[in-house]
């Protein structure tokens, strides 16, 4: 391979005059990690709300869940992403469109609400699993106790089932933290876009994107334990997640 | 609101956005789907295999094309499969492979990840007793799986892989990054040309949806009647 390599360029002065190179990709994994903390929570909160719609007795709120859920699932992250940043400020009264497109840190905002919402369909999908596959006898005895249904879910059924998918939120939290790099697309220079621009400036490719990628699996390895420590210290004793 | 919409950009753009641009999609799609099957089974294969170091390499690959996404994927194969193919033919500079067998080439061992993890669990939903019955017969392990195992695993699977399928269609309009004419780069090309933004994009995120929607309608019906038949 008559490639030059030259793994030195991390601490190279890189041309914006931050710093190197190598902290040039570091503020990417900030923005990286805060992208999508702050998708995460819009996932988690949106997501929980219309998982639970989805399992309530009530027609509406079920039907309201299936459109939700079928309106984000079925559209490419990316296009979403579009939607979002191009097209509703346009689609909006002139005066809000035009206050939305001079935002600061408009790709910040735009790409944590997108990827939180489209996010929010996976996670209500997997409560809904995760409430469904809960006996009946919990809402049952849950009734029988004389709870109302909020009570019901407040104290019964969400923390059993939020206890159950555990795992598989781990992996979408990941997932989340992942698709912050299509956000590439819109202008945010998260750690994908800064190895990008790093490869544009200093062209040595693998350098940049094997640095990117060690930083992926180190976020991949700190969510994964923590998320483990999480499930060991919520775990029921004698239940499912539980020993 | 939609007042100073001009849908006619739609209509005068849609030969080149369904020939060129949705042309591209679905071929990648379905190569990549079936490329990434074969390349996955055999990753499960070597996972459920007793050769534990066969197994460590496939589950290090899997893990390792999880973690990572898909963009960065996307760059570093663009990148990647010029010296690779210079290595494997023995030329003297990097050869161009052009903008397709470099997104192919990126899906099906991205994909195959992920198809691998849905095999496993496939061959593993194959109660114990088939491939005992299968040895039992005089078959070698090779026809047990080739007759016995797969054929089963994939029927089991087929809703889910057919998901995962409908995930790859719509990921592939992550080509975009490389400036590559699938369906959404047509319309995006077309929207910058002629400043037509609102009209196409709203345009691509109808023709995306209305796809995916019809096919996961299908996953569904198709989840029913194979549950019937269990």
């Amino acid at each position: 391979m008559n490639y030059h390599w030259n793994w030195g360029i991390f601490f190279e002065p890189n041309p914006m005059g931050t710093g190197n190179y190598l902290d040039m990709l570091l503020s990417g994994l900030v923005l990286t990690l805060k992208t999508g903390a702050l998708a995460w929570v819009i996932a988690l909160i949106t997501g929980s709300l219309v998982g639970v719609m989805r399992t309530l007795p009530s027609k509406g709120a079920n039907w309201f869940g299936f459109a939700y859920v079928e309106f984000f699932r079925n559209m490419p992250l990316l296009v979403q992403l579009f939607l979002w940043f191009f097209v509703l400020p346009e689609l909006l009264p002139k005066a809000a469109g035009t206050w939305l497109k001079q935002l600061p840190n408009a790709p910040f905002w735009t790409a944590a609400i997108g990827i939180g919402f489209f996010m929010s369909a996976r996670v209500a999908v997997q409560l809904q699993a995760g409430i469904g596959s809960l006996p009946r006898g919990q809402k049952m005895a849950a009734t029988a106790l004389g709870l109302t249904t909020v009570q019901a879910y407040r104290y019964v059924l969400l923390p059993m089932a939020f206890r159950i998918i555990l795992p598989p939120l781990t992996s979408e939290f990941l997932n989340t933290i992942k698709n912050t790099a299509v956000a590439i697309t819109i202008g945010l220079l998260e750690l994908t876009g800064q190895a990008r621009s790093m490869q544009e400036f200093s062209f040595q490719v693998f350098e940049a994107f094997t640095a990117a990628t060690i930083l992926y699996l180190l976020v991949n390895a700190v969510v994964v334990t923590a998320m483990r420590f999480l499930e060991r210290w919520v775990a029921i004793p004698g239940y499912i997640t539980g020993k | 609101m939609f007042a100073n919409l001009d849908f006619d950009v739609i209509r005068r753009a849609l030969p080149y956005l369904f020939y060129e641009g949705m042309t591209f999609t679905l071929t990648l799609t379905a190569l990549a789907a079936l490329g990434g099957l074969v390349f996955g089974t055999a990753l499960a294969l070597m996972r459920l295999s007793g050769y534990k170091i066969l197994g460590r390499i496939a589950g290090v690959y899997v893990d390792f094309m999880r973690s990572l996404p898909l963009v960065l994927v996307i760059f570093w194969f663009y990148f990647l499969v010029p010296y690779i193919g210079q290595w494997v033919t023995g030329a003297s500079r990097p050869i161009s492979v052009g903008a397709f067998a470099s997104s192919l080439i990126t899906f099906i061992m991205f994909e195959a990840a992920y198809f691998s993890e849905i095999m496993r669990a496939g061959i593993q939903s194959i109660s114990r007793g088939q491939p005992a019955a299968a040895s039992a017969l005089g078959l070698t392990y090779a026809q047990t799986m080739r007759y016995v195992v797969l054929p089963q695993a994939f029927r089991n699977m087929l809703p889910v892989l057919i998901t995962q399928t409908i995930v790859l269609f719509q990921d592939t309009s992550l080509v975009y990054v490389l400036s590559i004419t699938d369906f959404l780069g047509a319309a995006s090309k077309v929207a910058q040309r002629d400043g037509r933004l609102v009209e196409m994009y709203l345009f691509a995120a109808v023709v995306y949806f209305t796809i995916s929607c019809i096919a996961s309608f299908g996953v569904r019906r198709l989840q029913a009647r194979i549950a019937i038949i269990r």
